[in-house]
């Protein structure tokens, strides 16, 4: 084994990346908590988580930045360090998608809570393992796993959808539950998004592991540029 | 125009040791090739095979073929017509120290038979211009010695010599291994004009030139070629685990 410090770098690297995505899946499980308690001291506590992860954010692209401008990566260096520079991004909407929904929390404090026909807890335990299962397959570099998390996309998104459909109709025969239940679809929508996330975590991980971007349902093939494009 | 060249069953030794074992290789005309490896693995001896040179150690031996164009070069033409169409570029500049730069670049053109001062002053200038150097020399050209250029400037003029007898393939041996990060990137710049002209074979051990200059990479190891693919797929996801471990630097 060689250049043993730049390896010492990616695996300080990864290690960072791993705290953010703790802050980042902890800040999305309180979210959802305090939605359900109206508990504004959880809300707090993702705010502060928020300010946190935007914190590491900036540190992991300084350290990428560092990596691509003094170690000049090749290969599977180098998709790594792509990889981590988009999953950074990807976590720091997940806890800015947190940070919304204990926000819509706050507002809905002097609300009455009220019943309504959707499952938002079981909507955020689905996106919330889609975020598990996309970093566990970044920690174990399994790009099986990854695509296991792809398939359960269309899962949220069907929920999502119907969501959107039941509580549309609840805001047009209930207008004095209308605002609640605006709030409730937004909360969803965060949900939604936070799904995407996952989902481009997992790609990601394919990427850096096989150098095949599977991006927008592509083919899962390596992407091959055309040679003629390269010729002078 | 730059012909392709294409390597079948090329083997080379020095005396017992035998340095390059069954490369099959094709070269695409007119594109840039880079050829990287460690030390020592055959890639220098690879390029001295396609002009000839590897035979010129007495205890050297190739069998096998190299079709540059249409024509086998162990088969169909000597060793003098072989390296006037194919041109080679060293590591360091080799200018003739006692020449002017104007000698330097016809010596090449004067070995040749040519004597015409008119066709010579043509030559040596539209050469000049090709290797990026016209500008820089034109007024010095018979009152300086090749010599008395910088470091960049004389690897320049040596491709300019090159040049001149108008070759179809460029072979270049690490040409900016020796110059500063100014002429390795005019040398590089160059090497991207004259492509569209000719055949370029680059050996280089910066990864990074060969992923800035070439359209195709071979990677050689102990004597064999491990890989030979588009420089976008060497340099972000090549097939051969040998091939990501030397260039992410944990080789060995």
């Amino acid at each position: 084994m060689t250049r043993i410090r730049f390896q010492r770098s990616l695996d300080d690297l990864k290690e960072k990346l791993l705290v953010m995505a703790g802050l980042a899946e902890q800040a999305i499980q309180r979210a959802v908590e305090a939605y359900r308690t109206r508990d504004l001291s959880i809300c707090d506590l993702v705010s502060r988580s928020e300010l946190a992860i935007n914190r590491l954010e900036r540190e992991i692209d300084q350290s990428a930045l560092d990596l691509l401008a003094m170690e000049q990566p090749m290969a599977i260096d180098l998709r790594f360090i792509l990889a981590v520079i988009k999953i950074n991004a990807d976590l720091e909407r997940v806890g800015d998608a947190a940070k919304s929904i204990s926000d819509r929390v706050r507002t809905m404090e002097s609300m009455a809570i009220a019943d309504l026909p959707v499952d938002i807890p079981r909507m955020a335990s689905l996106a919330a393992d889609m975020v598990r299962r996309s970093l566990q397959s970044f920690i174990e570099a399994d790009p099986e796993m990854a695509r296991a998390v792809l398939s359960m996309d269309d899962a949220v998104d069907s929920m999502n959808r119907i969501a959107h459909t039941t509580l549309g109709n609840v805001m047009a025969a209930e207008c004095h539950l209308a605002p609640q239940a605006l709030h409730a679809l937004m909360v969803c929508r965060a949900l939604e998004r936070v799904a995407d996330h996952a989902t481009n975590i997992a790609e990601d991980v394919i990427f850096w592991v096989q150098g095949a971007d599977v991006r927008h349902k592509g083919s899962y093939e390596t992407s091959k540029p055309d040679p003629n494009s390269l010729a002078s | 125009m730059g012909v392709g060249i294409e390597v079948t069953n090329l083997n080379a030794w020095y005396g017992a040791n035998h340095t390059l074992q069954d490369i099959n290789l094709p070269i695409p005309a007119n594109h840039a090739t880079a050829l990287i490896g460690p030390s020592g693995c055959g890639k220098s001896t690879f390029v001295r095979c396609l002009n000839r040179m590897h035979e010129t150690n007495p205890i050297a031996r190739v069998t096998g073929s190299v079709r540059i164009g249409e024509i086998d070069i162990y088969a169909d033409a000597s060793p003098v017509e072989i390296r006037r169409r194919v041109g080679m570029v060293f590591q360091r500049p080799n200018p003739f120290p006692t020449m002017s730069i104007y000698d330097n670049v016809c010596s090449g053109l004067k070995l040749n038979g040519y004597n015409n001062r008119k066709t010579l002053d043509e030559i040596v200038e539209r050469s000049l211009r090709d290797a990026a150097l016209w500008d820089e020399v034109k007024d010095d050209l018979k009152k300086k010695s090749g010599a008395s250029l910088s470091g960049g400037q004389q690897q320049r003029m040596c491709i300019a010599r090159a040049l001149a007898v108008d070759p179809e393939v460029l072979l270049m041996d690490e040409p900016a291994s020796a110059l500063d990060p100014v002429s390795t990137s005019k040398i590089e710049d160059l090497i991207f004009q004259l492509k569209s002209q000719y055949t370029i074979v680059i050996v280089t051990h910066n990864m990074q030139q060969a992923a800035r200059v070439a359209e195709k990479t071979g990677f050689f190891l102990n004597g064999r070629m491990v890989e030979f693919d588009s420089t976008h797929k060497i340099f972000t996801n090549p097939s051969d685990k040998r091939t990501e471990d030397y260039i992410t630097g944990r080789f060995g």
